[in-house]
């Protein structure tokens, strides 16, 4: 089965058909293997250019990015705002041309604004594959596609099996939240139903055209749900009170050891990271066999090299052209 | 020219031409071939069959099977793909990777027998090669192939042979075999 992914850009999850969506997870379980060989290394990507391009503060995405390309054996050139030309003032195309004359094959690029990412793939400044590590408040697709493996791998693990029906609550600060949003998409792509869990002033306006449900009450929630998802309540993009105060969130937002024993026994705990212990999660839910937070971070370096390699690893035309006719060649 | 690579998962087709190995010939090959291991292995001690995807896989469980049946051991089977380490990677959309299993053992040390189902232009097994240079250190690496087609573009050659079959490069042959298409067949058109 030959499904050649249409794009040369991830830019979004809405972008990602059911079939892309299910190419990416199976190529990615394949790499996940590669974790426990001696060697961490394939070909693929040999002499491709993939650079880092990330104007707001990560670690685990940038670090996610880069051990999947070099994993893949590209040449990966990291660039961060802090200390180079961006924080001087440059702006986004003169730093898109600056990649390009480097021969940048692919960009990797967070970016505090919403938006960013679909600028630099549709403006005509490059002819890089752009992939969105996180833009502003918006999107972060190859988030929703490293929790879609793993609860794929707790809740479907026989070939053959999907999320369809599966039920998952993402709970927290879903306004500011590019992951809530991701998921949202890739989730009901894949056939799961999404209940977004938070406080009246958290949910986004427009919330209703999301394809999920909304919930102020996270006690309803938790027994019927087979995935729940923490999200950190992100202060740094908070110009107003959204809440009376941290300890009154936590009460009714927060997933602590007696909320945790109303979920079924087969439901697992996420969070996208980072996270703030006795704030939306205490330790001992983060801590507990229901947890798979460390485990997100592994997946993600085999999502990102199934991303990286089905949008780099074959011929470029083809990803975005002529994908339908070399399908049907043999 | 280099002949172009089979798309290996998809089925082969019913219609094909000429029957060349029906289901008794491709058993039949298969016996001798898995009685030719042992004979050159002198037993079946430290062998690991290594099948390429798709079919390469079933064949080499198929060996696995005959082997236990005349000397009652078990020989640890995995399966090796070979995608990204192919030489046309680029040149064509990047394909869906199948799946790589190396048994608990390893291969470090054994002698591991490649098993595929047809010997053509020989880049596959180059790739095969490749890949598992990144996975470990086999004392010995051995090939066995259900149809040898010629018109090899590299140096290889197999060890192991379940019928030579002169061909044109105009023509193509399909291997079916019936866990992956119903029926065991291998057909010349």
């Amino acid at each position: 089965m030959t499904v050649p992914m249409k794009s040369r850009h991830l830019l979004s999850a809405a972008d990602l058909t059911r079939d892309d969506a299910e190419l990416i997870l199976a190529t990615a379980a394949e790499l996940r293997s590669l974790a426990d060989r001696p060697i961490k290394k394939l070909p693929a990507l040999r002499g491709r250019t993939i650079v880092n391009l990330f104007f707001e503060d990560s670690t685990r995405t940038r670090i996610s990015f880069e051990a999947a390309a070099k994993r893949l054996s590209a040449d990966v050139i990291n660039f961060s705002a802090k200390g180079s030309s961006l924080s001087k003032g440059e702006s986004l195309k003169d730093t898109a041309l600056t990649l390009e004359a480097m021969g940048a094959d692919a960009v990797v690029v967070r970016h505090w604004a919403s938006g960013a990412p679909h600028n630099l793939a549709n403006a005509g400044w490059s002819r890089s594959s752009v992939i969105n590590a996180g833009d502003g408040t918006h999107e972060h697709p190859t988030q929703a596609l490293l929790d879609a493996f793993t609860m794929t791998r707790h809740l479907a693990p026989e070939k053959g099996q999907s999320l369809d029906g599966r039920r998952v609550a993402i709970v927290g600060d879903v306004l500011h939240s590019r992951v809530a949003r991701s998921n949202a998409l890739l989730l009901h792509t894949l056939g799961a139903e999404v209940t977004l869990v938070a406080p009246p002033t958290l949910l986004p306006y427009g919330v209703e055209t999301w394809n999920a449900q909304t919930s102020y009450d996270l006690d309803s929630v938790l027994p019927k749900t087979d995935v729940v998802m923490m999200l950190r309540v992100q202060r740094e993009r908070m110009n107003a009170s959204y809440f009376p105060s941290v300890r009154e969130y936590s009460r009714r937002y927060g997933l602590d050891a007696r909320r945790m024993a109303t979920l079924q026994d087969h439901a697992i705990v996420m969070h996208p990271g980072p996270m703030i212990r006795g704030m939306e999660i205490t330790a001992d839910v983060a801590d507990s066999q229901r947890s798979v937070i460390v485990e997100q971070v592994t997946n993600g370096v085999a999502v990102r090299m199934a991303v990286l390699y089905l949008l780099l690893g074959g011929s470029e035309s083809a990803v975005a052209t002529n994908a339908q006719d070399e399908s049907e060649q043999q | 020219m280099s002949p172009t690579h089979p798309e290996i998962d998809s089925p082969a087709p019913a219609d094909a031409g000429r029957t060349v190995l029906d289901a008794r010939d491709v058993s039949r090959a298969l016996t001798r071939i898995s009685h030719e291991i042992l004979e050159r292995n002198r037993g079946s001690r430290d062998l690991v069959l290594l099948g390429i995807p798709t079919r390469g896989v079933h064949l080499a469980h198929r060996i696995a099977a005959k082997i236990s049946e005349v000397e009652g051991i078990e020989v640890p089977v995995g399966s090796l793909d070979v995608t990204m380490y192919r030489d046309d990677l680029r040149m064509r959309p990047a394909r869906a990777l199948l799946p790589t299993e190396i048994p608990p053992g390893g291969i470090d040390d054994k002698t591991v027998v490649l098993v595929d189902d047809v010997l053509y232009s020989g880049r596959t097994i180059r790739a095969a090669l490749d890949a598992m240079n990144d996975i470990g250190r086999p004392r010995a690496v051995r090939l066995a192939v259900l149809v040898d087609r010629g018109h090899r573009d590299l140096p290889i050659r197999a060890d192991f042979v379940g019928k030579n079959l002169p061909t044109s490069t105009a023509e193509s042959v399909a291997v079916r075999l019936t866990e992956h298409d119903g029926e065991d067949s291998v057909t010349i058109r």
